[in-house]
């Protein structure tokens, strides 16, 4: 067999050996297999909607297999992706960093499984069926049977339930992983600890005055741990928003289907859509931050090998961030008229600059740990950490200006917020933090696994950074200019900018694609489908030999 | 001297913003780079946060503030004007604009406080304003049960699209009214927006 072949078989140098995974290494690996299997749905599918908007192909896009690709596209990207991604590390990461078991290996398994057949569920509905009301489900868009089949609609609503309750299992293991006293423990003070995860121990010291003195070690739960409590907060809430509307919505479905249609009048459109952004919005200005956040300090922390700059105040910021991620919402409707102009200056505008305060403090406290820590090693964990540090300061900066009302007039619903904003806050910021996070976790969690090629690691950054700024360039230059998203152009209005747009895209393209071999060749086939063997080690063990030890 | 609109204002943004990231990406860049250099005597003290903290706040205040003084529809957008010499009532449904039989070249005075009231009578639609270079001149969300009522000056003279800015189904694209709207009576005239078919 060629050494190409070897490799590619058993791994690099079969370093790799999937029989000496405990489960809960298989089952964060399985998380991000098929994480990674989304992020390649919504890349291709985002690439085939890119290419549309050079040249539409009406005859294989239509504007109804068009919308329905633009309906699946970010609903794959955050739940199939991040959030597949996301619930992975943290599920691992909660017990690994609290030196405790997880609550319950059988619920974290629910939560897999229950988020990949959701995300399949609605993503299959939609190829099929062309329900395409947007993520955004502007009431009463996703109840016009004129435009779209209920029972289509239905199963479309029944897939993205399944993701909720997949979410809200995740949610419970979470909390209760914090909390519980596991057997044989002494009993643990679940009310503290909960309180101490939430910031009512920082609130308190800010209150009595004495946050002046107070230190990391007054804490019973650490900095990433606080952050992954405080955005799964997040996570909960709108969990419990999205799937109120999905009920409501499928409420008219079975109406609609059983012959007994309701009237949508009976629901108010801006209430609604108040209610909905309140919920949608605890993604993209909530648990997206502070997981963010959370998961820079844990990566500063770990590359530096010391803690976190001015972390109480890290602390706060969190906390900061989370009271603010309840109230900003008002900017998705600073277009809308009848919205309450002081619900727009308010939540929309002032509350809004927040999140620039948030997040500016959360990066320059991230880039201090690593400068006091100089000399570092430019590893692949700290150049993708970087990149994703400088996602969030491009991207933060043009969503506060959208949030502006003056700006808001002549930017709303322009590929601005999509471009500049929405795509380089996700795939620069997001996604290049969550590469750093699985540069980390791969040696941990595959047993000292040697990554196949370093070069293909620099053409996965360089063409993923340079992808992703580009991207969102072009698309804000288009914005800029007056172009819409979530429509068509035929006419090749905006050609010069979708053409370098789509080139970027294809960048990103190549350095997934540069990321995946590198991945199957440092793994091997042997290896990948070794993962979906069970363990026979206990589930209580983290990693091998390393069960976490009882505490009075 | 020429009025500030929608174009200047972008133009404006462009340059704010491009400047900005040229800026963050060097400094990354250049941070990229001393990470890796041995350590000076020099350290960064707790001040250094406070001084950042005080100048986010700073920041993220004065860009609102700064917009309100400076755009010029803020102040009569956000706080709901009545002066309006001019109203003009469009009714949107079944994904089509109308606004009277065949839905005549509405003319607006330039120079003027007018005001656009748009209801829909079944979904969420868009109402915006394009240049016939396709540059936005603004846009306001039009939803069902609500009066949406925008207040507007025009700074120059010419002739602009109507355009459905919020998607409603797949039909949704193909909502533009070309050459809907002619403003007249200032003199200066909009290069971008000359109209060509009505």
């Amino acid at each position: 067999m060629s050494t190409f072949m070897e490799t590619l078989v058993h791994g690099n140098e079969r370093a790799f050996k999937p029989e000496s995974l405990t489960p809960m290494q298989k089952l964060t690996l399985k998380y991000v297999v098929f994480g990674l299997i989304y992020y390649g749905f919504a890349a291709i599918e985002g690439m085939l909607l890119r290419l549309n908007q050079v040249q539409p192909i009406e005859s294989i896009f239509y504007p109804k297999r068009y919308f329905a690709m633009l309906t699946a596209h970010p609903l794959v990207g955050i739940f199939g992706s991040s959030y597949l991604l996301v619930f992975g590390a943290f599920t691992f990461l909660v017990p690994y960093l609290l030196k405790k078991p997880l609550w319950s290996f059988k619920v974290a398994n629910w939560t897999l499984w229950l988020i990949v057949v959701g995300v399949f569920t609605f993503w299959f509905d939609g190829f099929l069926t062309h329900y395409a009301p947007l993520y955004t489900l502007y009431w009463p868009l996703p109840a016009d049977f004129h435009q779209f089949e209920p029972v289509a609609g239905a199963i479309f609503i029944v897939g993205v339930a399944l993701v909720m309750v997949g979410t809200l299992l995740f949610v419970l293991n979470v909390f209760k992983t914090l909390t519980y006293t596991p057997a044989g423990w002494g009993q643990q003070p679940a009310g503290r600890i909960l309180g101490d995860a939430l910031g009512l121990t920082t609130l308190r010291n800010v209150l009595t005055g004495r946050m002046r003195h107070s230190s990391e070690t007054d804490h019973l739960v650490g900095l990433p741990v606080a952050a992954i409590a405080r955005g799964t907060v997040d996570v909960f809430l709108n969990a419990l928003i999205i799937t109120f509307s999905g009920v409501l919505i499928l409420v008219y479905m079975i109406g609609e289907i059983s012959g007994h249609s309701l009237k949508t009048t009976a629901v108010d459109a801006l209430l609604y859509k108040n209610w909905y952004w309140w919920g949608l919005d605890l993604v993209a200005d909530g648990l997206v931050l502070v997981f963010v956040a959370g998961t820079w300090y844990l990566l500063a922390s770990l590359i530096t090998g010391t803690d976190v700059f001015m972390a109480k105040w890290a602390r706060f910021a969190l906390g900061l961030e989370l009271v603010v991620s309840w109230t900003v919402w008002s900017h998705h409707l600073l277009s809308d008229q009848a919205q309450p102009a002081m619900l727009k200056v308010g939540s929309g505008e002032m509350v809004t600059a927040f999140e620039l305060i948030t997040q500016g403090l959360a990066f320059f406290i991230t880039l201090v740990t690593l400068y006091k820590a100089r000399p570092l090693a430019m590893t692949n964990e700290l150049k993708f950490l970087l990149g994703g540090l400088l996602g969030f300061a491009l991207a933060v900066p043009a969503g506060i200006m959208q949030a502006d009302a003056g700006l808001n007039r002549i930017l709303h619903n322009t590929q601005w917020i999509v471009g500049p904003h929405v795509h380089v806050a996700v795939l620069v910021g997001l996604t290049m933090t969550l590469y750093s996070a699985v540069y980390v976790l791969l040696p941990i969690l595959t047993n000292g696994a040697k990554l196949y090629s370093q070069r293909l690691a620099n053409i996965h950054f360089w063409c993923h950074l340079v992808g992703g700024i580009g991207m969102g360039a072009f698309m804000g230059m288009a914005g800029l200019q007056g172009m819409l998203r979530r429509t068509i152009y035929y006419n090749g209005e905006y050609r010069p900018y979708m053409i370098l747009a789509a080139l970027s895209g294809a960048l990103l393209l190549i350095a997934f694609a540069c990321f995946l071999v590198n991945i199957v060749m440092t793994l091997g086939l042997t290896g990948a489908v070794g993962l979906f063997h069970k363990s026979d080690r206990p589930v209580e063990e983290l990693l091998p030999g390393q069960v976490p030890e009882p505490v009075a | 001297m020429t009025k500030v609109d929608s174009h200047t204002v972008l133009w404006g943004q462009t340059i704010m913003y491009t400047a900005y990231c040229l800026a963050i990406i060097s400094v990354m860049a250049w941070f990229a780079v001393r990470i890796t250099k041995p350590r000076s005597s020099r350290e960064i003290t707790p001040r250094v946060f406070y001084v950042w903290v005080g100048f986010l706040v700073i920041l993220g205040v004065s860009l609102h503030l700064f917009t309100y003084n400076t755009i010029p529809w803020v102040k009569d957008d956000l706080h709901g004007s009545k002066n309006f010499v001019a109203a003009y009532d469009i009714s949107v449904g079944d994904h089509k604009f109308a606004w009277g039989e065949g839905n005549p070249q509405l003319q607006v005075p330039c120079g003027k406080l007018v005001k656009f009231s748009v209801t829909s009578t079944d979904l969420t639609y868009g109402f915006g304003l394009f240049r016939s270079d396709n540059s936005m001149v603004m846009q306001m969300q039009v939803v069902p049960g609500h009066a949406n009522d925008l207040v507007w000056t025009f700074e120059k003279d010419g002739v602009y699209s109507i355009r459905s800015t919020e998607y409603s189904g797949p039909l949704g694209y193909q909502m533009v009214e070309k050459d809907a709207v002619k403003v007249t009576g200032c003199g200066q005239v909009d290069t971008r927006a000359l109209g060509a078919t009505r």
